[in-house]
């Protein structure tokens, strides 16, 4: 414990005085005690998150095998990708599943929340739909592997009852970018429908009294007053699953592995195998960074949206 | 007017009913297929009760029963044992949320209730980086564990998450601030130290936030998939999803172990549903704060 506390702190004071301009002259008050009180944190961050994010930059540049030593080539990395017909794939893919994905989603989340809101406050409704979401990714997609099963899986059966063919859907490749999309939607629709569900108990009733005395129907408050209303919360909302979104990987990875003929290879996973089959780290490193400047964009634009609508709140 | 009211209240009792069906079938169906035999499952797939039902799935994955007893009953006969998946995630998930939650509860201190100058400067800092996807810090993170000699070692899959995370400060800072100060000046004149208040005060008047927090980063930790996927394939050190991730890939193509896969599911999920049976009400009532920050 001391030797956690001690040592750090001499790192973080000129990273302090960097951070606070010498310009004001105040008082340094309780600096000291916050380097020990932060000192693990600090360490933490600047270890597993500053150093990373630079180092993962300039790798990007580079070209390396983890057996020798990183070598720098420019943009050859960038240019590669420009060429790179697995990555535009792995793009489409992704950007595919992403659409689906939050397009259901945020759809369902929004009925559910309605849902709720209009019948019942009980925290046991809550509670059960949010289960999905605490059970792991790789369990909730193995469960599902078994269920949608071609031969044997009960939904397969069940469309037998009502008279479909049988769907493979993990095999064919039209059908295996929705039915991932689709096994996460039923993981994150109860965790989004409460998170909007939040949203909705903060618009206050009397804006849906004067809407009734109005004679407003209920389709047209909803169109006209909820969702209005809803909006910044909705975008907020959209940020944060669309982000995780994009991050796609664990259900692919004990599912299809990428496959049917590349047609789930997301781009997370085409980055892991870059990296962790090939051992190419400088162009999967180029990747991750390309992604997370569409990570950025995405999130910029939507924000952007967030606040050109904040007056509806007034 | 008013009977229309009425039925379309009804459908939306329907419809919600629906949802809750549909959300807790797939929990059910697995509890129905990790008691079932095997060799039976393909004769009966649509039967509701398991099929001849046995617990020969869970003694296989637990690594109970022998190889012929395993494969008579569907197994692959290839040595599993469970037991030590789930002591090792149990080991990966105590550690990281203990140290995690209480270095960022010293951090959140810091950052709510010291005045210190760059204070805020430094806190927008710590925001930024979850900002950062996941796997642009990932690669970088396991060249480093890699030359410090520690994959497939606990330490190599805890230390990246084990000091804090930039949401668990963030978290617990806002209850900090919260906090009413008159009671910390007047501790401050009976002679208390920053340590005295923090361990007798901020800690004890937040134990509802931090519990919620630790609550959810064990099953954070728990769930996790993809870093100890790279840095803890070996079996002393392998948690139940990457155990669960290799058991599939064995998995024979022609006739899979269904039973054995969703006994081992089971396995791996049931201390989170029985965490959360336990913590419903207060998980579920952090999702509006917690989701949208």
């Amino acid at each position: 414990m001391t030797a956690t506390t001690n040592a750090p702190p001499a790192r973080k004071r000129s990273h302090g005085d960097r951070a606070a301009p010498p310009a004001k002259r105040r008082s340094l008050g309780d600096l000291k005690v916050a380097m020990i009180f932060i000192a693990p944190a600090t360490l933490g961050f600047v270890v597993f998150y500053i150093w990373p994010t630079l180092r993962g930059a300039y790798l990007s540049f580079t070209e390396y095998s983890l057996l020798s030593a990183p070598k720098f080539n420019g943009l050859d990395n960038y240019h590669r990708m420009i060429h790179d017909s697995f990555f535009w794939n792995a793009l489409g893919v992704t950007v595919e599943y992403v659409v689906i994905n939050i397009g259901l989603q945020t759809v369902l989340a929004v009925g559910i929340a309605m849902l709720m809101y209009r019948l019942t406050k009980s925290i046991t409704v809550r509670a059960i739909i949010l289960a999905p979401y605490l059970v792991a990714n790789v369990v909730v997609a193995l469960v599902w592997y078994w269920m949608l099963d071609f031969q044997v899986g009960i939904v397969n059966t069940f469309l037998g009852w009502v008279g479909i063919d049988p769907v493979a859907f993990f095999g064919d490749s039209h059908w295996a970018i929705p039915t991932v999309a689709g096994i996460n939607v039923w993981r994150h629709m109860g965790y989004t429908a409460l998170l909007v569900f939040a949203g909705l108990q903060t618009i206050p009733a009397y804006v849906y009294e004067a809407a009734e005395v109005d004679g407003s129907t209920e389709w047209k408050t909803f169109w006209r007053i909820t969702l209005p209303l809803l909006r910044p919360v909705l975008v907020m909302v959209l940020v944060v699953t669309m982000i995780g979104s994009f991050q796609i990987f664990d259900t692919v990875a004990v599912t299809t592995q990428g496959g049917p003929i590349n047609a789930t290879r997301v781009i997370y996973y085409y980055i892991y195998e870059r990296a962790f089959t090939r051992f190419d780290f400088g162009y999967a490193s180029a990747m991750a960074l390309v992604l997370f400047a569409i990570l950025a964009v995405v999130s910029l634009v939507q924000l952007r949206l967030l606040r050109a609508r904040e007056s509806d709140l007034a | 007017m008013r009977k229309q009211v009425s039925v379309g209240r009804t459908i939306a009792w329907v419809l919600l009913f629906i949802l809750l069906i549909v959300t807790l079938f797939p929990f059910y169906w697995m509890l129905r297929t990790a008691f079932s035999d095997n060799t039976q499952l393909p004769g009966h797939p649509h039967s509701l009760l398991p099929v001849e039902t046995t617990l020969g799935a869970f003694k296989r994955v637990l690594g109970l029963s022998s190889i012929e007893e395993a494969q008579a009953q569907g197994g692959s006969g290839a040595a599993v044992n469970f037991w030590l998946y789930l002591r090792n995630s149990l080991i990966v998930a105590t550690i990281t949320t203990v140290c995690q939650v209480f270095f960022s509860a010293m951090a959140a201190y810091a950052f709510a209730r010291l005045r210190w100058p760059g204070r805020d400067k430094v806190f927008a800092l710590f925001l930024a980086a979850l900002m950062v996807p996941p796997i642009f810090t990932t690669l970088p993170n396991f060249v480093l564990i890699k030359n410090l000699g520690l994959l497939n070692s606990f330490a190599g899959i805890i230390l990246p998450g084990a000091f804090m995370t930039p949401f668990a400060i963030f978290f617990l800072r806002q209850f900090f601030l919260g906090i009413n100060r008159e009671l910390e000046e007047a501790a401050m004149i009976d002679g208390a130290g920053h340590r005295r208040i923090f361990f007798g005060m901020i800690i004890p008047l937040s134990a509802a936030p931090i519990a919620t927090l630790a609550i959810l980063t064990y099953i954070n930790s728990w769930n996790d998939y993809f870093w100890p996927l790279l840095v803890g394939q070996q079996e002393n050190v392998r948690v139940l999803t990457v155990a669960l991730g290799v058991f599939r890939s064995q998995t024979p193509q022609g006739g899979p172990d269904w039973a054995g896969l969703m006994a081992a599911t089971l396995i791996a999920a049931l201390p989170m549903i029985i965490l959360f049976l336990a913590f419903a009400k207060r998980i579920t009532n952090s999702i509006g704060f917690s989701g949208i920050k």
